[in-house]
């Protein structure tokens, strides 16, 4: 079992959940009204919609996220070879996390990782 | 009769392989008769182990509230699951009026789509792997966090402001734990020395990683479960959903089968998650070992490989499911402060921990 495993996981999962959904829209009585469309919210007419500006902390969290993801990718391949290396690939990796280990430092001392 | 004595899936394979060879002599026709029975084999094993996952929880619930749990449907409760799904397969599946009606649909799909094709590099049983990817561990750590867009996405285009809300925070919740859950797989990728699970489980033939290396992969190991509990949404970290507080979350406005999928990706990545936990700490279907003690290894051997891959993963998502029923759910920041000021400074440690550990040979 090569490759086509993904495929065939990925056509699974296709078949499987738009089965399932076709499925329930031929057995499944409906009778649609216009109340059955609102949005629901509590018993209460929606105000608006909700495609709005909204807070900005979970921007701040992503783009912290996206520094420490891009380290994470290059530990990757780190990880793999540091035993056969030794000493200097552990020193390098040091170096490196120092740098970012500043940079989380430095978000936490600014404030950006308190929620507001 | 041979097949089963030998508990070996590859023999299994081979027997159906050859059955199939006799009966279809055309090559192409044969190759896709054979990936139709692993792909329907596939999605039969999944809605069973969702299944088997749902009654479970109910159960493991009903144990820990020292109540009976479901018990009138089928013996001993255990067809009720079946009973639900029969009911939300003949719910009527609304879709909103002001919904973006294409990526309300897609979202369902696209969870389940994330979910499953992780299962390729997970080792069920020896020489049972769909595929034994050389990066394992990067593809898995990168597709499961699809499901952040599959629920985004959900969130997004219900235009529901319940659903908007809960899509963030779980966007927040799942990209920042990623890097916990990341930071500990990697701590057992510099000890095995590869990125591939087959490699992982048989690095662990004379001893499971978290008896060989001791005190740091221990923390690892919990530093894993408790970040990867906050990937798949679960209680206490389920502020996605937060029936009380957001009636829902991301899935409020899907009823029926859509719904479902939702349910049944969220029990795929719970067992995906053990599984992972399973192999990387606990030797997936390794049995118990003590290097140099070849009599007992060879007692040990005797229980099938399949046995003790699916012991210890269900032990893990019965210790995860035990989480949901003891522990308060968090609110916003501390579920921040949590990751980026607790578990992310000491996995980073860690891992320094681990590679000089590694390095010096202090592991056993």
């Amino acid at each position: 079992m090569g490759s086509s495993a993904l495929i065939l996981l990925l056509l699974c999962g296709i078949a499987f959940a738009g089965a399932g959904i076709l499925l329930s829209l031929a057995v499944a009585k409906t009778k649609k009204n216009a109340q059955k469309g609102e949005t629901y919210e509590c018993g209460i007419p929606t105000t608006g919609t909700s495609w709005i500006q909204f807070n900005v902390g979970y921007y701040l969290f992503a783009l912290i996220f996206l520094v420490f993801d891009v380290e994470l990718v290059f530990m990757y391949p780190w990880a793999t070879v540091v035993k056969e290396i030794g000493m200097p690939a552990l020193f390098e990796i040091l170096v490196f996390m120092f740098i970012l280990f500043m940079g989380l430092l430095y978000a936490w001392k600014k404030g950006a990782l308190e929620w507001k | 009769m041979k097949i089963l004595l030998t508990y070996s899936f590859s023999s299994l394979a081979t027997y159906i392989h050859n059955l199939l060879a006799e009966l279809i002599t055309n090559s192409l026709l044969l190759q896709v008769t054979e990936m139709v029975i692993l792909g329907v084999s596939l999605i039969a094993f999944l809605v069973v182990l969702c299944f088997f996952l749902g009654y479970m929880e109910r159960k493991v619930a009903a144990f820990m509230e020292i109540r009976l749990g479901p018990n009138r449907v089928g013996p001993k409760g255990s067809m009720q699951i079946v009973a639900d799904t029969l009911k939300l397969l003949l719910k009527e599946g609304l879709t909103p009026d002001s919904a973006d009606k294409f990526l309300f649909n897609l979202a369902p799909v696209i969870m389940v789509i994330g979910s499953m094709m992780v299962i390729a590099p997970i080792a069920f049983a020896k020489d049972f792997q769909l595929y034994d990817i050389n990066i394992g561990v990067l593809y898995v750590s990168a597709v499961s966090s699809l499901g952040v867009i599959g629920i985004l996405m959900a969130g997004w285009s219900s235009n529901n402001k319940y659903s908007l809300l809960g899509a963030m925070r779980s966007g927040a919740q799942i990209v920042s734990y990623e890097l916990s859950v990341g930071l500990s797989l990697i701590s057992i990728v510099v000890l095995s020395g590869s990125l591939s699970l087959g490699d992982i489980v048989r690095s662990q033939e004379n001893g499971w990683w978290i008896i060989k290396g001791h005190i740091p992969v221990i923390i690892s190991f919990v530093i894993f479960i408790i970040a990867s509990t906050a990937e798949i949404n679960r209680a206490p970290f389920d502020m996605a959903e937060a029936e009380q507080e957001l009636t829902g979350g991301f899935h409020t406005e899907y009823a029926g089968m859509k719904f479902a999928m939702f349910l049944l990706s969220e029990y795929i990545n719970l067992f995906v998650v053990s599984a992972v936990a399973a192999t990387l700490f606990l030797g997936g279907w390794m049995p118990f070992h003590i290097g140099g003690l070849d009599g007992f290894n060879h007692i040990m051997d005797f229980i099938p490989s399949s046995v003790w891959f699916f012991s210890k993963t269900f032990l893990i998502i019965f210790i995860i499911m035990q989480f949901r029923w003891t522990f308060p759910r968090l609110r916003v920041d501390q579920l921040l402060t949590l990751e980026w000021k607790y578990l992310l400074p000491i996995s980073m440690v860690n891992v320094i921990l681990v590679t000089v550990m590694a390095i010096m040979g202090w592991h056993f």
